[in-house]
């Protein structure tokens, strides 16, 4: 029984974090940038969702849409205000841009982590799900909740696979995250494929955000641990290698929802920076990792 | 060196430190409490300049360092009362351990792999905090039971004369054959070890001396509050507030980040009236220094200097 239970809490919450972590990574190996504000991003998106909700009283089909668009403005504004910038900028030598757009994000998050805090409080926000109720699987009680999140999460991760591996625009993405240089050789635009990845990593984050509303709450405090789960998954399956965040994902989820049910839930997040560590002394490049 | 003494950076720094010493004569003691801590802040961020701005790591977890050097002195005077002096050398002791193990991987691993490792090494040390809590106090802090002194005047005083020494050596070690091996090494390891220099040694130098100062002067505030608690010297936040005013100083220049540190501890007290609002806006100038003066403070008026 619960082995059981342990199987499907594991299955969702490991789907919530492959989604949490996809665009992520896909910005990591298309643009090389690292967003430290992705935990903002998901937790404003949720916090949209909520508000539109219990503030603008719209029903939740709509709410959970707001949070998705708050999400995609505020990765366009990530981009264009934090991010760009530092790329272009001529008085930052190139070597050093990479801390730069850690150091940028990691403030512009902490920014809409406090002006969350600010409008809307620190206590912790469910959005409403959905869909609402319980059913029973083999005799393991699940809210209906549950299975949707694990449902939209697998669905989202198809429609990006379809996305990436079947349409033009999809293709350039993939070929731009394996060569930046040839991809302008072939005569594309490396901006607006730049502009394609936020997009989809706003709605993605968004999507994240907003089920991570529904599934456990948020509140301005998760910004910080979502942002290194995030970062973790990522690293553990090799930075800008999508399958290995994927599998990495699921070993993080299984691996927390473990301890939590047969230690303690105080202990939760240990095993997982333990797997970590090691993984980093021993295959420093993650599971699938290409460098 | 000789070039040093007679720069015009020695001279403003030397009447800076003799305003600063004399400050105790005429404000009040609240004022001297914040610049205390300031000025222990202020050894965190030159300490990580030097593993950043010169061997080129960058290190998420600051704290790791500072925390380990901060709890180590703050249990040993807890559970054994050895003196406070004996505790804060431990302590330091106990941080240079800690970062030859930041620095094992540091010397496997690159870039944002690095970054994510010590951040890993201050979230264990956290859980590591929370789940000992008989040992180490818990999510409620670690009471210790002894201080330095309690007069603010004196306490304002180690701290100032703590921070100048540190700055002097860590400033004197930047400019040092060692400070531009690291530079090297940090910039082009394959380079500037083909060209025969031992990196590995070096970075682990620059690992121990950055950590000795860390967890000494995590050890030294520790003893100032008088309590060790993880929101004080070993949350990510407190680290990131560590980098944000290495930055906001201007990197690679050891001096900026105390003025950064002091900046940013000052600038908090001021903005205390706005609330909830005072760490947005120092994220916020500290993202407009990051994005239109990536040099820094300090950065900016040696540019400016140099040019002149």
């Amino acid at each position: 029984m619960l082995a059981l239970q342990i199987l499907i809490d594991g299955f969702a919450v490991s789907a919530l974090y492959a989604l949490g972590a996809m665009g992520f990574t896909l910005i990591f190996g298309v643009s090389g940038v690292l967003n430290l504000s992705h935990g903002a991003i998901m937790v404003l998106a949720a916090v949209a969702a909520w508000a539109a909700a219990s503030v603008l009283h719209t029903d939740t089909y709509t709410g959970a849409l707001i949070g998705v668009a708050v999400a995609l403005i505020a990765s366009f504004a990530t981009y264009f205000a934090v991010v760009q910038p530092i790329q272009q900028s001529k008085r930052i030598p190139n070597e050093e841009k990479e801390i730069f757009v850690l150091t940028g994000t990691l403030l512009w998050g902490i920014m809409i982590q406090e002006l969350i805090a600010y409008f809307f409080t620190n206590n912790a926000k469910t959005v409403l799900p959905i869909i609402e109720g319980v059913v029973n699987i083999l005799g393991v009680r699940t809210p209906k909740n549950e299975i949707f999140t694990a449902v939209v999460c697998w669905v989202v991760i198809g429609a990006l696979w379809l996305l990436v591996n079947r349409t033009r625009t999809g293709k350039a993405v993939l070929a731009a995250s394996m060569n930046p240089r040839g991809v302008t050789l072939l005569g594309l635009e490396l901006n607006s494929i730049y502009l394609v990845v936020w997009a989809i990593y706003g709605v993605l984050a968004g999507i994240a955000g907003v089920l991570l509303g529904m599934f456990l709450g948020v509140s301005s405090y998760s910004v910080g641990p979502l942002t290194a789960s995030a970062f973790s998954i990522v690293v553990l399956g090799g930075l800008g290698s999508v399958s290995g965040s994927l599998i990495a994902a699921f070993v993080v989820g299984y691996l927390e929802t473990v301890t939590a049910y047969l230690i303690s839930p105080a202990y939760r997040t240990i095993p997982a920076l333990l797997l970590l560590v090691a993984v980093m002394y021993v295959r420093p490049q993650g599971l699938l990792g290409r460098r | 060196m000789t070039d040093f003494f007679k720069s015009r950076l020695f001279l403003i720094s030397i009447v800076v430190v003799a305003i600063a010493a004399t400050l105790p004569l005429y404000v009040s003691g609240y004022v001297l409490g914040l610049l205390t801590v300031a000025y222990y802040f202020g050894v965190f961020a030159m300490a990580w300049d030097l593993l950043f701005g010169f061997a080129g790591e960058v290190n998420f977890g600051p704290t790791f360092l500072i925390g380990v050097g901060a709890y180590t002195a703050g249990i040993l005077n807890n559970q054994y009362g050895w003196s406070v002096y004996l505790c804060i050398f431990l302590g330091a002791m106990a941080s240079v351990i800690a970062g030859l193990v930041l620095a094992l991987p540091a010397l496997r691993v690159r870039g944002p792999y690095f970054g994510l490792t010590t951040l890993v090494a201050v979230l264990m040390l956290q859980n590591f905090v929370v789940v000992f809590a008989d040992l180490t106090g818990g999510e409620i802090g670690l009471t210790i039971p002894d201080v330095i002194t309690i007069s603010a005047n004196i306490n304002y005083w180690i701290a100032l004369g703590f921070m100048v020494i540190s700055a002097a050596i860590l400033y004197g070690l930047s400019q040092s054959p060692i400070g531009l091996v690291l530079q090297a090494s940090g910039q082009d390891p394959v380079q500037a070890g083909a060209l025969g220099f031992n990196i590995v040694k070096h970075k682990l130098f620059a690992f121990i001396v950055s950590a000795f100062f860390s967890g000494l002067s995590g050890a030294l505030l520790v003893f100032y509050f008088g309590t060790a608690s993880v929101g004080t010297v070993v949350d990510v936040a407190v680290g990131v507030n560590v980098i944000v005013a290495a930055v906001l100083g201007g990197r690679r220049t050891v001096l900026g980040a105390a003025l950064g540190a002091i900046f940013l501890i000052v600038a908090g007290e001021f903005l205390r009236p706005t609330g909830e609002l005072a760490t947005f806006i120092v994220s916020f100038v500290a993202l407009l220094v990051v994005l239109f003066f990536p040099g820094g403070f300090l950065g900016a008026a040696l540019s400016r200097e140099a040019r002149s």
